[in-house]
C-alpha cells in the first residue's frame, strides 16, 4: 500500500488517490500510482482548464480533427490535409535552456508524424524577461540555439515567430513551438491499438532514466529555485535519431505496415500503450523486460514512466513484423516488440512473461488497470475571482500624462528612436538567421514579415501562418487582450491575401490555485471564443501551460495564438512591406488615442495601466476581407500590419524595409503623439501606385473602411510634417542594433 | 545535357527533395541512391547534397566517408564524372579526400542562413563552365561548419591550378580567401557551401543557383 | 588485455580555434586576468582490447587518421591505461 507522503510527493491530492482506489476497487501499487500522477497531472489532465476549453468554437465543414488528438487536421482541398499543434516547453527552457528548447522542438514534431503527415515548418513564440539581466541572456542564446541545433539537423525548417521581452517572464521564460504537417489526406492515421493480437513495437532510442516523473510533474507546480534541483531529469534530444525516426515512421505508414504510431511523452510507455488501447475500448499487455535499456538496472517504474526522448509506438499486424523490422533496419532504428493487443479493456504490465497470444502469467503481472482510467482524471471548476484592482487600473489612462509631456509640436523623433531601440520591436534577425527558414523550398516569405508565407508543393495555392499574443493588453483586460491576439494573428494573414481556416492556441497562465489567474483564464477563453466565432474560425487544437510563476509572482496571462490561412493563387510572392519611391501612402481603419499597454506608453515611459485598444470584431472582419481584396488583386505595392508603436513604428518598417522614406501629413483630428504611437487595433498601412489610388479609397469605403491618403513614398528620410523627421539610414541601424546591442554581442 | 543525376542519401541528409526538384525544373532526372547502396547506376552526374549525414557527430561528413557508395562516388569522380557536393555534401568530399581542405566551426560561433553575394572566381570547372569569371550571384547559405582552411601550400597550389570557385563578396563565415566553393584539379568534382537549389524560382527570390545547376548538367 | 584509451583532440597549430578565443576573451570578465592561452578540443574515450599497449596504440593511431580525426585540421593524443580486475570486468572505465 501507498502512503499518504509518497503520493503527496508525486502530486496527488487525497480526493484523486481515493479515487484511484475506487476505480480499481483496491490500493494501487508504486507503479500503478506512478503512473495515474502523472497522467492525472495538470499538465497531462487539463483538470482545471477543461470547463473553460470547451466554450472554443471548433467546427467547421473543413475540420478533419478538432482538439484532443495528437494534432489538429483541416482539408484544405487537392486531397491535401494540414495537421498543425502549438505546445509550450516554459519549465524544462528555464532550467535547461538548449534541451528545454530542443526537446520541445523533438515532442512537437513527434504529434505532427504521428498523424500521418510531413511536418514542413516550425514556428517558436518566444518571451524572455528584460535583457539587463545576464541570466536572461544565457536563457536566450540556449534557447535560440537549441531550437537551431534541433531543428536544423532534424530538417523541419523554423519559419517564423515572436520574440518578446517583458519583466514578467524573468525566472519563467515562455518557449513555445508551433509545428505544422502536410499529408495526404489518404494518409491520416491515428493511435489506435486495434485487432486482438497486434503487436506493440517500440521505435527508436533506448530507454534511460531522463525525465522520470519530470515534464509533466515539473509543469504542474509551482516554480521557484528549488526546480534547479530537478536538473537530473533534464531530457536530452537527439536529432538525428529523430530524423530516421520520422523517415521510418512515415514509410511505415505509406506501405501500410502500421496501423498506427503513437509519441511516447509524458509518462512515456505506459501512456502511449495504454492511451492507444482506450481509443478503441482495446486492452494492451506489455512485458517492460523487453525494453531496450540504456542504463543497467532499470526498475518497472523507471522503465514503463521514462520520458527518453525520440521514441514511438506503432501497432502491426503479426504477419507484417518481418518486414516492419527490415524497413526500421534500414532507417537504423530500433524496433522491438514490447507487448499485444487484448480485448480485455485492461492495460496490464508484466516482468518477463511476454509469450505473445497465450494466455498471460498472472503471477509476473506488475499492474492491472483500466485503460480508460489514465484518462478519466477528475476535473476541476476552481474558484475565480476579478483582481480587486481591476476597474481602477482600466481608469488609469496614460493618455493625459503622455499627452501632456508630447503636445503637439513638440519633434517626436527621438521617440520614435527609442521605440526602435526595445529589443521587442528592434529587428529579431539575430534570431532567426540561426535557423534553417527554407528548407523544403517552400519558404516564399519567411520570419520577419508580417505573416510567413509557404508555397504548397504541386499546386497553385499556399498558406500563411502567424503566432502573436498580446499578454500586456491581457493583463490590463483579459478578454479584450485575448480578442487583440487573435485579431493581429488573423489580420496578419490577411496581409498576405490568405482566409483563415484554423487557429492553435497555446494558453500560458499563472497558477490556476490563484482565483485571479482562473478569471484571468475564464476572461480570455471567453475573448478567444467571441474573435474566432466573428471571423468563422475554428479553433482546432491547443494547450495549457499553468504555474508559470516564480517567488509568487503570476506571468502574465499570455494566450499565444497561430493562425493558419490558405492562399488560393500564389503565383507570386505577397506585395511585403518595403517602400518604393513615388507611390501613395494609405492608412486603412480608425486611430483613437489609445495608449493603454503600449510599447511607448509601458516600454518606453514606464507608465503602466489603462484599458487595451477596442476590439471592435465587425471593424476587423470588414479590414480584413478588404486587405485580402486588395492584396489579392495585388493593386497595392506595399503591405504592412500596424501593431506594437503603432503607425510610427510601421512606417519605419516600410521605410527601413525598402531603403526609401516618405512625407507624409498627420491626420488633423488626433493629437499628433497618437497618430504615431496609439497600438489601436485593425489597421494597416498600404502603399500604392498613383493610378490606383482611387480605386484603393473607392473599395475601402465600399467595404466600410476608413482610408486616408497621407502622402507619398521617396527620398532618403522619413518625414512626418511637423511629428518626426529622421533620416531612414538612422531608422535602419537604431532597429537593427537593438536586439544585438541589448544581448552584448557582436555582429 | 546530363539527363541522370544521382542524388546520395544519408541518414540525416534533408536537401536531397530540394536538389531533385531543382534538378528536375532543368529537365534532367534525378535518382535518389541511398548510403548502402554500391552502385550508381547509369548516372550520368552525382550530387551530394545537404543536410546532417549521420546526424554530424563526431565531425560533420566525418562517418559518411566509410558508406558504401562513397567507394563508388570515388571511382566516378576518378573517371572524371561531375561529382557535386553542396554544403554538407561539400563536407563529406573534404573528409573523403575528393576536395583539398576542411570546413570549421563558423567564425561567428553560430549557424548562419542568409542570402549571400558571390563572385565566379573560377569558369574551368564543372559548375562554372557556362558562367564568366566575376559573374555576381546571389545564393542562400545555411550552415554552422562553413569556415574553410587549408594550409598555404595547399592554398597557393590551388590558386595555381585555378582551383578557387566561388569566393563570397561579403565574407559571412571567415572562410581562408574568402572561399565558398573549390574544384579537384581536374574540375570535375565541386563543392561549395551555399545552396544553388535554394536560388531555383522567382517565388523563392532569386533564379541565380540555376545558373551553376545548369552548367553543372552541360554536356563535358 | 584490455585498456581504456583516451584521444585528446585538439587543433593544428595556426588553426584558429574561435570557441576557445571565445572563451579566452569571457574571462577576464569574471576577474581571471592570469588567463593567457584557451583551446577547446574533444576527448574520445573508448575500451579496447589489444595484444599489448603498443597494439591497442598502433590501432588506435589508424582510427585517428581515418576517422577519428581530420588532419587537415587537428591533431591527437593518446593516453592508454591498462584495465584489470573489475574494472576490466565493466568496462565502463568510470
Amino acid at each position: 500500500m501507498i502512503d499518504k507522503a509518497t503520493y503527496q510527493a508525486l502530486g496527488l491530492t487525497d480526493d484523486e488517490y481515493e479515487a484511484i482506489v475506487e476505480l480499481l476497487g483496491r490500493h494501487p501499487n508504486e507503479l500503478e500510482v506512478a503512473m495515474y500522477s502523472v497522467m492525472w497531472s495538470e499538465h497531462c489532465s487539463y483538470k482545471s482548464s477543461k470547463v473553460h476549453l470547451r466554450r472554443l468554437p471548433t467546427t467547421a465543414p473543413w475540420v478533419l480533427v478538432g482538439p484532443g488528438e495528437g494534432a489538429g487536421v483541416i482539408d484544405i482541398g487537392d486531397d491535401l490535409a494540414i495537421a498543425v499543434r502549438i505546445e509550450s516547453h516554459n519549465h524544462p527552457s528555464a532550467i535547461e535552456p538548449y534541451q528545454g528548447a530542443a526537446t520541445g522542438v523533438g515532442g512537437i514534431i513527434r504529434d505532427i508524424f504521428s498523424m500521418g503527415a510531413r511536418p514542413i515548418a516550425l514556428m517558436d513564440p518566444l518571451r524572455f524577461g528584460s535583457l539587463d539581466d545576464a541570466r536572461t541572456r544565457y536563457l536566450v542564446e540556449g534557447v535560440v540555439a537549441g531550437i537551431s541545433g534541433y531543428g536544423n539537423s532534424v530538417g523541419v525548417p523554423t519559419v517564423g515567430g515572436e520574440l518578446v521581452f517583458d519583466d514578467c517572464y524573468r525566472e519563467n521564460p515562455l518557449v513555445n513551438v508551433f509545428c505544422l504537417g502536410i499529408l495526404p489526406k489518404s494518409r491520416l492515421v491515428f493511435a489506435r491499438a486495434e485487432g486482438v493480437g497486434n503487436l506493440a513495437v517500440l521505435l527508436g532510442s533506448a530507454t534511460g532514466r531522463d525525465g522520470i516523473g519530470g515534464a509533466s510533474v515539473l509543469a504542474s507546480a509551482g516554480f521557484d529555485d528549488s526546480s534547479a534541483t530537478k536538473r537530473p531529469s533534464v531530457q536530452v534530444g537527439d536529432p538525428f535519431e529523430e530524423k530516421r525516426l520520422i523517415e521510418a515512421c512515415l514509410e511505415l505508414l505509406d506501405e501500410g505496415l502500421a496501423l498506427g504510431v503513437q509519441d511516447l511523452g509524458a509518462a512515456g510507455l505506459s501512456c502511449a500503450a495504454a492511451e492507444t488501447a482506450a481509443a478503441t475500448g482495446a486492452g494492451m499487455d506489455v512485458d517492460f523486460t523487453q525494453v531496450p535499456q540504456r542504463e543497467p538496472n532499470m526498475n518497472p517504474i523507471e522503465i514503463m514512466t521514462s520520458e527518453s526522448q525520440e521514441r514511438m509506438l506503432a501497432i502491426v499486424t503479426p504477419e507484417n513484423l518481418d518486414r516492419v523490422l527490415a524497413l526500421c533496419a534500414r532507417w537504423e532504428v530500433r524496433a522491438n516488440v514490447v507487448g499485444h493487443v487484448t480485448d480485455t479493456g485492461r492495460f496490464r504490465i508484466f516482468s518477463g512473461s511476454f509469450t505473445g497470444n497465450d494466455p498471460a502469467d498472472m503471477s509476473r503481472c506488475v499492474a492491472d488497470i483500466p485503460c480508460a482510467s489514465l484518462g478519466q482524471g477528475p476535473v476541476y471548476e476552481r474558484p475565480q475571482a476579478r483582481p480587486l484592482d481591476h476597474a481602477e487600473v482600466l481608469l488609469a489612462d496614460p493618455a493625459p500624462e503622455l499627452l501632456a509631456m508630447f503636445p503637439d509640436g513638440t519633434d517626436l523623433s527621438g521617440e520614435l528612436l527609442r521605440l526602435l531601440s526595445t529589443p521587442t520591436i528592434g529587428d529579431s534577425s539575430w534570431v532567426w538567421r540561426q535557423y534553417d527558414h527554407q528548407l523544403f523550398l517552400n519558404t516564399v516569405v519567411g520570419p520577419g514579415g508580417d505573416a510567413t508565407v509557404l508555397r504548397l508543393p504541386d499546386t497553385e495555392r499556399g498558406l500563411a501562418l502567424s503566432v502573436d499574443g498580446k499578454a500586456r493588453f491581457c493583463r490590463l483586460d483579459p478578454n479584450t487582450g485575448a480578442r487583440l491576439g487573435v485579431l493581429e494573428a488573423a489580420r496578419n494573414v490577411a496581409c498576405s491575401g490568405a482566409e483563415p481556416r484554423a487557429l492553435v492556441n497555446c494558453l500560458n497562465f499563472g497558477n490556476p490555485e490563484h482565483p485571479e489567474v482562473m478569471w484571468q483564464f475564464s476572461q480570455a477563453v471567453d475573448g478567444m471564443s467571441e474573435a474566432c466565432s466573428a471571423l468563422g474560425i475554428p479553433v482546432i487544437g491547443g494547450n495549457v501551460s499553468f504555474y508559470n510563476e516564480s517567488r509568487g509572482a503570476d506571468i502574465d496571462p499570455t494566450p499565444v495564438v497561430g493562425v493558419i490561412g490558405v492562399i488560393d493563387s500564389l503565383a507570386a510572392p505577397p506585395p511585403g512591406m518595403a517602400f518604393s519611391p513615388g507611390e501613395h501612402v494609405v492608412t486603412l481603419g480608425t486611430t483613437l488615442g489609445e495608449f493603454g499597454g503600449s510599447e511607448w506608453a509601458y516600454v518606453v515611459h514606464g507608465i503602466d495601466g489603462g484599458s487595451p485598444p477596442v476590439a471592435d470584431l465587425d471593424a476587423a472582419r470588414y479590414l480584413h476581407g478588404l486587405i485580402r481584396d486588395l492584396v489579392s488583386r495585388r493593386v497595392v505595392s506595399a503591405v504592412h500590419d500596424v501593431s506594437d508603436g503603432g503607425y510610427g513604428v510601421a512606417l519605419a518598417e516600410m521605410a527601413i524595409a525598402g531603403g526609401v522614406g516618405a512625407s507624409l501629413i498627420p491626420e488633423d483630428d488626433q493629437s499628433h503623439a497618437a497618430w504615431c504611437f496609439s497600438e489601436s487595433a485593425s489597421r494597416i498601412v498600404v502603399t500604392v501606385p498613383p493610378e490606383k489610388l482611387s480605386e484603393v479609397l473607392t473599395a475601402a469605403a465600399d467595404a466600410k473602411v476608413a482610408a486616408r491618403d497621407c502622402g507619398t513614398t521617396g527620398g532618403t528620410r522619413l518625414i512626418v510634417n511637423g511629428v518626426f523627421d529622421v533620416a531612414v539610414s538612422d531608422l535602419a541601424t537604431t532597429w537593427r542594433s537593438a536586439v544585438p546591442l541589448a544581448l552584448g554581442v557582436n555582429e | 545535357m546530363a539527363r541522370r543525376v544521382a542524388v546520395v542519401v544519408f541518414p540525416g541528409t534533408n536537401c536531397e527533395l530540394d536538389v531533385a526538384r531543382a534538378i528536375s525544373s532543368l529537365g534532367a532526372h534525378t535518382e535518389s541512391v541511398f548510403h548502402l547502396e554500391d552502385s550508381l547506376g547509369s548516372a550520368e552526374a552525382v550530387i551530394i547534397p545537404g543536410g546532417f549525414a549521420h546526424g554530424d557527430y563526431l565531425r560533420t561528413g566525418a562517418l559518411a566517408q566509410f558508406s558504401p557508395i562513397m567507394e563508388s562516388v570515388s571511382a566516378f569522380a576518378a573517371a572524371g564524372g561531375p561529382v557535386l557536393g553542396i554544403c554538407n555534401g561539400f563536407q563529406i568530399l573534404t573528409e573523403t579526400g575528393l576536395l583539398p581542405g576542411a570546413l570549421q566551426k563558423n567564425a561567428g560561433l553560430k549557424f548562419l542562413c542568409a542570402s549571400v553575394g558571390l563572385s565566379v572566381a573560377s569558369n574551368r570547372s564543372v559548375l562554372t563552365r557556362t558562367t564568366t569569371v566575376g559573374d555576381q550571384l546571389q545564393i542562400p547559405i545555411n550552415h554552422f561548419e562553413g569556415n574553410y582552411i587549408c594550409d598555404r601550400e595547399t592554398l597557393a597550389q590551388m590558386k595555381a591550378n585555378d582551383q578557387i570557385v566561388l569566393r563570397y563578396t561579403d565574407n559571412p563565415n571567415g572562410s581562408l580567401d574568402d572561399i565558398a566553393g573549390v574544384s579537384n584539379e581536374a574540375g570535375n568534382v565541386v563543392g561549395l557551401m551555399p545552396h544553388p537549389e535554394r536560388a531555383s524560382a522567382e517565388i523563392l527570390g532569386s533564379v541565380d543557383g540555376l545558373v551553376l545547376l545548369e552548367s553543372f548538367l552541360a554536356p563535358l | 588485455m584490455k585498456f581504456l584509451a583516451r584521444v585528446e583532440v585538439g587543433h593544428q597549430a595556426g588553426i584558429l580555434d574561435p570557441q576557445g578565443a571565445t572563451v579566452q576573451r569571457a574571462l577576464p570578465a569574471l576577474g581571471y586576468e592570469n588567463i593567457s592561452e584557451v583551446k577547446i578540443g574533444k576527448s574520445i574515450r573508448l575500451v579496447i582490447e589489444a595484444n599489448s599497449e603498443s597494439d591497442a596504440r598502433e590501432q588506435i593511431e589508424k582510427m585517428c587518421e581515418h576517422l577519428l580525426t581530420n588532419p587537415v585540421i587537428e591533431t591527437y593524443e593518446i593516453s592508454l591505461v591498462e584495465l584489470t580486475g573489475d574494472a576490466a570486468e565493466n568496462s565502463a572505465g568510470e
